[in-house]
């Protein structure tokens, strides 16, 4: 009988203690908050082990926090055939600590991490090839962090003298605009008197 | 001497070659580094991101209803099927129930979204290895699945038919009417097509024991759809962890034995058979009712109801400049799209647009696997090997 996910939960922290820092279960889908220096540990057991079988790494991506001291999640979503469950696993980072590669466990990983490093700029330890992926050759910055601009920095042209496709820096005939929607009641909420009855209401 | 990280042993006999990134083998705009000793792959390096538009930094500042176009430019080959994940995902973190007929129509659509995709795949894999009729014979037949498209969403191909909470716009009757009059001559169409390919020599020599993998490998390459199927297991996610309404049907999941190019081409043949079949079901079962939730804090209010009420002109209002806000969370949701896995991961902060959108394409999986795959395998297989995986850049490079 398998474990419900929950319990799939209990006994991933049971079993390697220390290593499961959070542990969530929303919208019926299972996160664990691994540890940076215990993934490679925590992912090996995840696959080898009899309940959990998580032998396809389906996915790696990164999501930006700008203002949390580490500010990347890196975020592994892994897949059972064999008991046809899934399960993420999370762990943080910074731009200067670097996370164990995986690519020794699940093969698939190799250019999942190259990714991660060419959008976020997260180093990814004794990987085996970590150069860029999907930005241009000689490519500068990490395009999906959030103080990276939607307009970057470089724009391609094609020069007519020069004969020749080059950089130039980007050039807007309009500003780029965003718009606040955050609608000034939702913020007084609870601020001004009398606003107690609306809610009861 | 190559240079290039990784690299294999150099010998006097390795010849570096490039492939592409013009080249009509190449399915789009791949570049491949291919190291060899002789004709024998020693070491493929495929360079992507030559079609890299920022798609997933796009959607960061979109809202959802915006973001949705961006999943048809995708894998452009079945555009409705990567619209369908997004707006699950959406759905999931809404919490939203999708009324009947509108799960009805999106089955429908999904299947004609295989069949176009593997209409492709099949003929154009024929013509990378030398035949020039099936082309021919297959994009007839897509031509009216995209006129079908048109007639349901206004668009061949970028539909933005899907929404959030169902679809666009209900289907005029004829449409499924005509849908199933060419559901019910399309068996035929495909048996033609096989007896150009599945029994000629030349496809077979081509095709045959080319490309093998297994079902360790598979896995470890995260290999989904046809191409873990080929392997002989029967994964598939409509069946496995049925999504929408696929419970309500009945359909079989061909699997390979020899998980080689061939068998991979079996399967594709077959699952169009199937697909034909699910779109009957869907239309013979088509439950009425509406096609899009009710709820006008998601779905836009009808055209006639806004020329009266009050209320529901501020939705339309609401709705097209603001969008609706999604509760905080993140979901992963995924569906069996023609070439495997395709999952979106949203997280959001509450707020109208997406915080983070992460798209997980299979050919991105199936392409890095390339390496694996064409080692110890002729120069000539490449292209075999290539068009055998399915591979659309729209997906792969986002």
């Amino acid at each position: 009988m398998a474990l419900d996910l929950n319990a799939l939960g209990n006994h991933v922290a049971q079993a390697i203690p220390g290593a499961v820092l959070e542990q969530k279960y929303d919208r019926g889908e299972l996160t664990l908050t691994i540890a940076g220096e215990r993934l490679t540990e925590t992912i090996e057991f995840l696959r080898d082990d009899i309940e959990c079988e998580f032998r396809v790494l389906l996915d790696i991506c990164g999501v930006d926090w700008p203002k949390r001291a580490k500010r990347f999640d890196v975020i592994y979503h892994l897949l059972s055939l064999t008991k046809n469950r899934r399960i993420r696993v999370k762990v943080q980072t910074d731009e200067k600590t670097p996370l164990p590669s995986i690519v020794s466990l699940h093969a698939s990983a190799n250019w999942f991490e190259r990714e991660t490093f060419d959008m976020y700029g997260v180093v990814f330890s004794d990987h085996p090839d970590l150069r860029r992926i999907l930005t241009d050759y000689g490519f500068d910055g990490y395009p999906l962090r959030k103080d990276f601009p939607l307009t970057g920095f470089v724009e391609l042209r094609y020069d007519d003298e020069l004969k020749r496709v080059m950089y130039q820096p980007v050039q807007l005939v309009q500003e780029f605009r965003e718009f606040d929607f955050a609608s000034p009641w939702e913020g007084l909420r609870g601020a001004a008197i009398g606003d107690e009855k609306a809610t009861k209401a | 001497m190559s240079d290039a990280p990784g690299g294999g042993a150099v010998t006097d006999n390795t010849i570096t070659l490039n492939f592409g990134p013009q080249h009509p083998a190449a399915h789009g705009v791949l570049r491949m580094v291919l190291e060899m000793d002789g004709e024998l792959i020693t070491r493929v390096d495929p360079h992507i991101g030559l079609l890299h538009r920022g798609t997933e930094k796009l959607i960061e500042y979109k809202t959802y209803m915006q973001a949705l176009p961006y999943f048809d430019r995708l894998d452009y080959v079945c555009p409705m099927n990567q619209e369908h994940a997004f707006s699950l995902a959406a759905e999931k973190l809404l919490g939203l129930e999708v009324p009947k007929r509108g799960q009805y129509i999106r089955v429908l659509f999904c299947e004609i979204g295989r069949i176009l995709n593997h209409l492709l795949q099949v003929t154009t894999q024929a013509l990378d290895v030398g035949a020039l009729t099936p082309p021919l014979w297959g994009f007839e037949e897509r031509e009216k699945l995209m006129i079908f498209y048109e007639r349901a969403s206004g668009a061949r191909l970028h539909a933005n038919y899907f929404r959030t909470g169902g679809v666009h716009q209900d289907c005029p009757p004829a449409l499924l009417e005509d849908i199933y009059v060419w559901s019910g001559g399309f068996p035929q169409v495909l048996d033609d097509l096989e007896t150009l390919l599945t029994e000629n020599r030349i496809f077979k020599q081509r095709n045959v024991d080319i490309g093998k993998i297994d079902r360790a490998d598979a896995e470890a390459w995260a290999m989904s759809g046809p191409m873990l199927r080929s392997t002989g297991v029967a994964w598939d996610l409509r069946r496995a962890q049925p999504y929408e309404c696929y419970s309500d049907f009945e359909f079989q999941i061909p699997v390979g034995k020899n998980g080689d190019n061939y068998d991979r081409y079996l399967i594709r043949i077959e699952e169009m058979r199937q697909a034909t079949n699910i779109m009957r079901q869907c239309i013979e079962r088509m439950p009425d009712g509406p096609v899009m939730t009710e709820d006008n804090k998601i779905a836009p209010p009808k055209r006639g109801e806004m020329k009266r009420s009050m209320e529901a002109m501020i939705h339309q209002f609401k709705l097209f400049t603001e969008g609706y806000r999604v509760p905080e969370g993140e979901v992963y949701a995924a569906v069996e799209a023609p070439k495997g896995e395709f999952g979106v991961y949203l997280v959001s902060e509450g707020e109208n647009k997406p915080y983070r959108c992460k798209i997980r394409a299979p050919s991105f999986a199936h392409l890095q696997a390339m390496d694996y795959m064409c080692k110890g395998y002729m120069l000539a297989d490449v292209p075999s090997v290539l068009g055998s995986i399915d591979v659309v850049f729209g997906e792969i490079d986002r």
